[in-house]
């Protein structure tokens, strides 16, 4: 049975490291595969204009239009590459819901994440989403720095 | 055609420009703008307020009320039977995790309702209580519980035959059901009638709108201030107005959109704190208000003045029928038109059966109305109450909720002003989409229509009171006219698809994403 990974991007520095660990796990699995996830974050109870409403499909698309070839895209064609078996997926929602949600309907073994995201006030107040990922998840969470 | 409307509204406009410059110079600008402004929309507001021959009923309140009446007889009471279905779709219980990133049915309701509510709770009320009493209340929540189903209804239908371009935008509304509607269904007319709402929508936006918001944000800010020219705060709202709808200063509208809730948490929450503070009154204020229904208890024209206040003061504030509501609904994402219809039924419910309710318990349990102790009927000056400090309108609101917690005044003030500003830019939207449905896209003409809104931020904030709130509630209720007949024509067409709805969720074939 094929081991997944789920990988999760945000486009941040942190983002190479994540990679290259994922790569070293992937080698170390006989049959695997990584997903790489980038997740846009966004919520179904924000307050819009009119005009962002009339917008937002047009919106939404440019956003994963985007997210596949600044982030996923490169990812998985660099793990292509190098022989491992890859796709990216790009969600809408919160980070920690949705990797984990991924993680769950996917099967995955486990999610690795880097631990940039969420720094600032908002961070320190409700916690970065990595932190929300590490306590809520379904399956272990391997956190790279 | 579109060229003619086009080079016609032009003509309009240039020969009110040259009227306005032929006017007395020794008027003040102020007197010169109120002069003119009422003698141009006068006829108007008379044709549309005429009263039902033989008594004093405004013909267009029976209107509204009665297609409220039939839209509730003919779905079945859709607005009890599927309130918790309808608050279910709001929490996204049946939205599809792959279309996380769509416009929410929670979204689309948020901005439907950043653009009602506004000065019709505050201030609209204000003027309902003060003329018709506590019983134009309960007449007020009866009319916003039929307008749950005329919501419905419009909604349904905004979202069924909406627009969708091929960029991913889309555009809807009364103008696209009535030409589309209509032709799918073989009547003609459609197209006719779509261009005729449009230029009522125009109006509305202007009148409504923009005129009324920007009124009495000047009337809360010189209450505050101190008595100024009217032009000045019209000047400074109209560049605000200006920079976010034409200079797409973003920011500004996203952090309106986002105090707006807050500040309408914070008023339904004041109002419940000062009714708890006066709970002996709270059975009192009941019956004033269920007496003041059926006696009128000494307003103006008895029990039927109150039942006219509270009917158009709901439809003013709730724009239930009116066909704005349908436009801002339209752009949720659905497989189910149907689905935006049962939420938009909670917006009249947030809007006049709960805000405006909080508005009139809070000015009749305040005792700010001022009663004969004798014969226990209100003392009446003109066709209006008597107030302890002579206060109408904003004012009175403002003074019922100072007289409990003395420094809201203020968070009122402040609140009115967001309110009338969210408001004038959701209808600067509405008038915008007419405008392109008469004109076509095109940046230069949407930038006539936005330059033509800002000039009526400044008439409107300079001109008195009386005939903006003619001009404005005849402009809104003229959309009705046309949105209605439409709907009379293709509610068939909603029926259709509730029916095969509800027999989907009834199977469970429709069922919850989440649990």
């Amino acid at each position: 049975m094929t081991t997944t990974l789920v990988i999760g991007l945000d486009g941040h520095e942190s983002g190479e490291r994540v990679l290259d660990y994922g790569k070293r796990m992937a080698g170390l699995i006989q049959d695997s595969e990584l997903l790489i996830v980038y997740i846009v974050e966004w919520s179904p109870y924000s307050f819009q204009t009119p005009e962002e409403n009339a917008e937002r499909h047009k919106r939404r698309e440019q956003e994963i239009s985007t997210a596949f070839e600044r982030v996923v895209n490169p990812a998985v064609e660099k793990l292509e590459k190098a022989g491992i078996k890859a796709k990216g997926i790009v969600r809408h929602g919160h980070v920690a819901d949705i990797l984990n949600s991924v993680a769950k309907e996917q099967n995955a073994e486990q999610i690795i994440v880097g631990r940039s995201s969420g720094r600032g006030l908002a961070g320190r107040i409700f916690g970065s989403s990595t932190s929300n990922l590490v306590m809520n998840a379904a399956v272990p969470v391997t956190v790279i720095g | 055609m579109r060229k003619f409307l086009f080079t016609m509204l032009l003509l309009v406009a240039a020969n009110g420009w040259i009227d306005s410059a032929l006017a007395q110079e020794a008027q003040t600008i102020d007197q010169q703008v109120n002069e003119i402004f009422a003698n141009i929309t006068g006829p108007f507001v008379s044709l549309i307020f005429a009263p039902i021959p033989g008594t004093s009923f405004p013909w267009i309140v029976m209107w509204l009320v009665i297609a409220a009446s039939v839209f509730t007889i003919y779905f079945g009471f859709v607005q009890f039977r599927f309130f918790g279905h309808a608050i279910s779709l709001v929490k996204g219980d049946y939205s599809d995790p792959n279309d996380a990133g769509e416009v929410s049915h929670f979204q689309a309701l948020a901005t439907a309702l950043s653009g009602t509510v506004g000065l019709g709770n505050i201030a609209g009320v204000a003027v309902a209580v003060g003329i018709g009493g506590p019983g134009a209340t309960f007449w007020m929540i009866l009319a916003g519980l039929l307008g749950m189903a005329s919501k419905f209804t419009e909604c349904t239908l905004g979202v069924k035959y909406r627009n969708e371009y091929e960029d991913g935008t889309v555009s809807g509304g009364p103008m696209y059901y009535l030409s589309k509607g209509f032709k799918e269904r073989g009547i003609p007319g459609g197209k006719v009638m779509a261009i005729v709402f449009s230029i009522f929508c125009i109006l509305g936006a202007l009148g409504g709108g923009n005129m009324f918001q920007a009124n009495q944000a000047h009337a809360q800010i010189s209450g505050i201030v101190g008595n100024y020219p009217g032009w000045i705060t019209g000047i400074v709202f109209a560049a605000v107005v200006f920079a976010v709808i034409v200079g797409g200063l973003k920011s500004i509208a996203r952090v309106t959109e986002k105090v707006v809730p807050f500040m309408g948490i914070l008023y339904v929450t004041a109002a419940i704190i000062i009714i708890l503070i006066n709970y002996d009154k709270i059975g009192w204020a009941f019956g004033q208000i269920f007496e003041g229904a059926f006696t009128g208890l000494g307003v103006a024209g008895g029990f039927v003045g109150a039942l006219i206040q509270g009917f158009k003061r709901a439809a003013f504030s709730n724009e239930a029928g009116v066909g704005s509501a349908a436009i801002a609904h339209s752009a949720v994402r659905t497989k189910e038109p149907i689905t935006e219809g049962f939420v938009s039924l909670l917006e009249p419910f947030i809007d006049t059966v709960v805000i405006c309710t909080m508005t009139a318990l809070v000015i009749t349990i305040s005792g700010q109305l001022i009663v004969d102790p004798a014969t226990g009927l209100y003392m009446t000056d003109g066709s209006m109450i008597s107030t302890i400090d002579g206060n109408t309108g904003v004012e009175l609101t403002s003074a019922a909720f100072g007289s409990a917690i003395s420094w809201f005044p203020y968070v009122l003030a402040i609140a009115v002003i967001l309110f009338a500003f969210s408001t004038m830019l959701s209808w600067s939207y509405y008038g915008l989409k007419s405008w392109t449905y008469l004109f076509g896209e095109g940046k230069s003409k949407e930038l006539v229509f936005k330059i033509i809104f800002c000039i009526f931020v400044v008439i409107g904030a300079a001109a008195n009171l009386g005939p903006v709130i003619d001009f404005s509630d005849a402009a809104i209720f003229a959309m009705a006219v046309v949105n209605i007949i439409g709907l009379y024509f293709l509610m068939g067409l909603v029926k259709k698809e509730f029916n095969s709805y509800s027999e989907r969720l009834e199977s469970g074939e429709i069922r919850k994403f989440k649990n």
